[in-house]
């Protein structure tokens, strides 16, 4: 047991290193090319990828069916914005709230003792912990009455408290700390794409060893069968509880960093039909298969930001037809998605990792060269 | 099997797509060679052609396009360059607005126009700024839009200028003790100058009563009764056309007058308060009177409306001059100043030399101060003459005593 | 008076028109056990036909075909997205529901451009009169009587005629009323084709009040709809229709009260609160959780 999840930790860590240099490669690419779309996916199907599997750990492992996400998502990135706005420009972003009671930059107070680069990104990780933090400690909060509820009562209150989280944070008293309705901007993001490879790498390395482990094998027969499960003796609201949290964590790790991407963040985005989106991803990639949901991620993100946007171009239609016009790649492409939904239900993975395929390929070869 | 199937599908599909991808991509890449030979430059415009602010968006880009149609070449380096318009869409929204941004950047434009509505050029500022690609806002007035980039410019007046004229509007106008303070929620542009408007009726002793209409709510009958239970003598509504449509036709059936921001000069707003009947006043950028350019540019822009039936669908319809379609012009000249004055197709050098630029437009003078905005101390106040239904000027407001 | 009348009456309308919709929900959810997210597009879908059709035929016409196209819409999505997941778990059932909410919003945007539409003045309903000294569109008043009128005819074909037995044996044992000869899928067709009716209604009242159609519009009122259903016992049609009217009355007293911002939240909020004080809602059976 102990080898098999060092040997996780060792592999993790190597593809982790190795896609950190990929996407220092692809950066100069693009560069070269001009391609810059090339790299705004890659950008944002990482940030997705963690949002994805951080879903996928409640839906397809533990078989929670929440649609609370964006809710979570929204928490990790005002905390992200709230925290890390530089003091000088806090005057100019709460431009009706006089700067706004927060006067301090997290990333600055360690600017202030291990230098402007070092410091700033110290600070800037220790925010994305505190976003997780602050929305696990939500998700503990709503998860007391929620995880209670079964299936379709359990989707439809968590989009609820979604819903509620965004007025609560648009509301006008709030707005010395939130900026009320209004877009929070000018904090420190990432420049380049590796540093979102590593925070999203290891955070997803942390869910595979969290799946691997005992708990993971209890959220795994919760999922096949609750009362099964609870005549093996699981406890079955701690587990969930302790599910729902750890989602909730990564989805605010994930809203923090998806803040940083944007640039600019605005509660009147995090709306029911984010959490749509990434509840696609994760049945597209396969529910209950974590790289097939970080696989999906980036088709969704490539598919809808850029290889399909010939299609929107009517320039582009073919001799009289007037087919091609605004939007008709989002047609095309919700059409693809019903297909996956209705014929390859278990999408692209199924339940099963990468790693299986590999393996069985390996089997089937060695069988095959023993056949001979 | 099924599976195998699945997998090699979604493949194919991914493979096809990126050689489109790839092909389109490569069609766009930098400012080179154009297909006629002559070399071009491209100028992006950066503007809603849907959502809530799609219908002003479009007028925007009507000013544009009509000022490609007047100057379509720039000498840089005694070398003639034709100038490509490159669209995109932010459906203006700020989430839709980053990646249409990042769409622009990859096409490798050289200055961008835009947007209307200043919560999505506030949302892609930040992009443009990374690329060093200057940005020069038409109708987008919240100071936050400039403030601390030195890409963006505008050329437009601002927010707090805007609703003290307003708030004093209110006050000699209409004699208001009371105003409702009716706005957005999460429309950066709408809650900032509902905010600059409250404000100067702190100054001038108006009591304010002020709601927040949630996204996608089109029930304004609420608003109505609470202004009409607080005794609000007039309605202060700066939202998009598409909200004050609705609120128009509620706000009549109470009778209470209404005041909004230059996002109301726009013929839907002429239709729903002729329609109507209620009393409607809001600021505005431009006035054919003002100035013989302006005339002149009136004349131009209709006759061209009216010469193209795609573009005069495009203005809803009707060949009334919007003031955002007059700054959506001045933007694009001054633009095409600045690459003269940069002598040079490279964005950040066209960034530098717009500070330098004096012009003299249509919707007046552009000089542009330290955060890149214009002095503009001119409002023109317009209201709708319900009879006739056409709009006609009230008075041109300077800065408040 | 006139003061609680203002506020009153447009939460009785409005709640009116969440009721149509709601019925479409409880409807649904009673037989197969789906949150049909797509119901509220389906509304909305609605609403823009009835846009295009009156610019090329007059309003009499429009109305029948709008009905006739909603019913379609709400028949083929049944046969094509939920009809193949019958024996699949409930989660991809719903799943399913959310792409085809997904697909109808993007398909919408696409035909309509993404601009939002000003809706089709239907003349009489649109008329403004004036109650004890109110000013309102005659649409307020005529969405209660309709939606009661319209009710009555839905208990009336559920309590006397054969299908609505099938519907209510459906709704009480899925799998025993199969054996018992029913015709499952005719009885599942039946109960979208009635829903799809009741919404394609909802959105001549809902528009001609506020009227502008958008691709997203019905996504919120198509929420609270369910949360109205949910509110009033899931399954149950006068359960459907109370809560439909006390969501719609509370959104427009909270509104009255100026804490526009907290309109939905409180929705959702008071959905919560049901579902754990009295999770069958007001007039919801009992279910028992099968092992």
């Amino acid at each position: 047991m102990e080898t098999k999840r060092n040997k996780t930790i060792l592999w993790g860590l190597v593809l982790i290193a190795a896609f950190s240099a990929l996407s220092l490669g692809a950066e100069g690419i693009a560069e070269a090319t001009g391609q810059t779309l090339l790299m705004t996916v890659l950008k944002k199907g990482t940030v997705y990828a963690l949002l994805a599997v951080s879903m996928n750990l409640l839906n397809g492992f533990t078989g929670l069916f929440s649609l609370g996400q964006a809710g979570f998502m929204l928490i990790g990135a005002y905390t992200y914005a709230i925290l890390t706005i530089p003091v000088a420009k806090r005057a100019g972003v709460y431009q009706y709230y006089d700067g706004g009671i927060v006067q301090f930059s997290i990333p600055e107070t360690f600017s202030g003792v291990f230098g402007d680069l070092v410091g700033g990104v110290i600070g800037m990780v220790i925010t994305l912990v505190i976003c997780g933090l602050l929305a696990a400690f939500f998700g503990w909060l709503i998860g007391l009455p929620v995880l209670r509820l079964k299936s379709d009562y359990l989707a439809i209150a968590t989009l609820g408290f979604a819903e509620i989280i965004r007025t609560f944070i648009q509301y006008e008293s709030f707005a010395p700390l939130t900026n009320g309705s209004n877009t929070l901007r000018q904090y420190p993001t990432f420049k380049h794409l590796y540093p979102y490879v590593i925070i999203v790498g290891l955070c997803i390395l942390g869910i595979v060893l969290l799946v691997n482990s005992t708990y993971g094998r209890a959220f795994k027969a919760i999922r096949d069968d609750e009362i099964a499960a609870e005549a093996m003796g699981i406890n079955l609201a701690k587990h969930k509880m302790l599910s729902f949290i750890i989602s909730s964590f990564f989805a605010g790790v994930g809203g923090g960093l998806l803040a940083m991407y944007m640039s600019s963040v605005q509660a009147k985005g995090f709306t029911v039909a984010m959490t749509y989106e990434i509840l696609l991803m994760v049945v597209i990639g396969g529910i209950g298969s974590i790289s097939g949901s970080i696989i999906a991620s980036y088709l969704f993100i490539g598919c809808s930001e850029w290889w399909l946007r010939f299609l929107d171009d009517p320039g582009n239609n073919p001799g009289g037809l007037k087919l091609l016009a605004p939007g008709f790649r989002m047609v095309v492409f919700s059409i693809f998605i019903m297909i996956v939904v209705l014929f390859f239900r278990k999408g692209i993975m199924g339940e099963r990792e990468f790693p299986d395929i590999l393996r069985q390929r390996a089997k089937k070869t060695k069988k095959e060269a023993a056949g001979k | 099997m099924k599976k195998l199937f699945a997998l090699l599908l979604t493949l194919a599909m991914v493979l096809s797509l990126a050689a489109c991808g790839g092909n389109s991509g490569g069609s766009d890449g930098g400012s080179g060679s154009g297909a006629s030979g002559s070399k071009v430059i491209k100028i992006g415009i950066y503007e809603p052609s849907s959502g809530n602010n799609g219908a002003g968006g479009k007028k925007e880009v009507l000013g544009i396009e009509y000022a490609n149609t007047q100057v379509n070449t720039v000498t840089i380096g005694g070398e003639e360059y034709s100038i490509e318009l490159v669209p995109v869409d932010n459906q203006s929204e700020n989430d839709k607005g980053v990646s249409a941004a990042q769409q622009l950047v990859s096409s490798g434009v050289a200055v961008v126009l835009g947007s209307y509505g200043s919560g999505v050029s506030m949302a892609a500022a930040p992009v443009f700024e990374e690329a060093k690609i200057a940005a020069i806002g038409c109708s987008c007035t919240n100071p936050g839009v400039t403030l601390g980039n030195p890409y963006y410019f505008r050329v437009c007046y601002l927010d707090p200028f805007q609703g003290s004229v307003l708030a004093n509007l209110a006050k000699d106008e209409f004699s208001a003790k009371t105003a409702y303070v009716f706005t957005e929620l999460g429309d950066d542009y709408s809650v900032g100058l509902g905010e600059y408007f409250t404000q100067e009726c702190g100054r001038l002793g108006i009591q304010v009563v002020a709601d927040q209409n949630p996204q996608g709510n089109t029930d304004m009958s609420g608003f109505v009764n609470a202004a009409k239970s607080a005794g609000a003598d007039v309605i202060f509504a700066p939202c998009s056309t598409t909200v004050a449509s609705l609120l128009i036709d509620q706000a009549a059936s109470a009778g209470i007058p209404l005041i909004a921001g230059d996002t109301w000069d726009d013929a839907v707003i002429l239709q729903a308060a002729s329609k109507a009947g209620t009393d409607v006043y809001f600021s505005t950028f431009y006035d054919e009177g003002a100035s013989d350019a302006a005339a002149a540019f009136m004349d131009g822009f209709k006759s061209w409306l009216n010469a193209n039936s795609d573009k005069l669908s495009n203005n809803g319809g009707s060949d009334t001059v919007s003031a955002v379609s007059a700054l959506g012009y001045d933007a694009y000249m001054v633009a095409v100043e600045a690459i003269k004055a940069a002598d040079s197709a490279d964005s950040d050098a066209i960034a530098q030399a717009l500070s330098g630029v004096t012009y003299t437009g249509v919707t007046g003078d552009v000089v542009f101060d330290d955060e890149g905005d214009v002095d503009k101390n001119i409002i023109f106040i317009k209201g709708v003459d319900t009879e006739k239904g056409e709009f006609y000027s009230v008075k041109e407001q300077g800065l408040a005593q | 008076m006139v003061q609680i009348l203002s506020t009153l009456l447009p939460g009785i309308s409005v709640g009116g028109q969440y009721a149509l919709i709601a019925l479409g929900y409880t409807m649904v959810y009673g037989i197969l056990r789906l949150i049909n997210f797509a119901h509220g597009d389906i509304f909305t879908v609605a609403g823009f036909v009835m846009f295009y059709a009156v610019t090329a035929m007059p309003v009499q016409l429009a109305i029948p075909l709008t009905i006739a196209v909603t019913v379609l819409l709400g028949f083929t999505v049944e046969r094509l997205a939920y009809k193949p997941l019958r024996s699949a778990p409930r989660m991809s059932v719903m799943i399913s529901a959310i792409g085809v909410s997904y697909l109808l919003q993007n398909l919408m945007w696409y035909i309509t451009g993404g601009q939002p539409q000003q809706y089709p003045v239907i003349p009489w309903i649109s008329d403004s009169i004036s109650v004890f000294g109110t000013e309102t569109k005659r649409v307020t008043i005529i969405t209660p009587i309709l939606t009661i009128v319209l009710i009555l005819a839905l208990v009336t074909l559920i309590k006397k005629t054969r299908i609505g037995m099938a519907m209510r044996a459906a709704s009480r044992d899925f799998e025993t009323a199969r054996l018992m000869g029913i015709k499952i899928n005719s009885v599942i067709s039946m109960t979208f084709v009635i829903g799809s009716f009741l919404a394609a209604v909802g959105s001549f009242l809902f528009f001609s009040n506020y009227s502008t159609v958008s691709p997203t519009v019905g996504t919120m009122p198509g929420l609270k709809a369910f949360v109205a259903a949910v509110f009033g016992g899931i399954g149950s049609i006068p359960g459907a229709v109370v809560g439909g009217f006390i969501i719609g009355i509370c959104e427009n007293i909270i509104r009255g009260l100026g804490y526009s911002t907290f309109s939905d939240a409180f929705t959702f909020a008071l959905l919560i609160v049901v579902l754990f004080v009295k999770p069958t809602g007001l007039f919801g059976e009992k279910l028992e959780e099968k092992v």
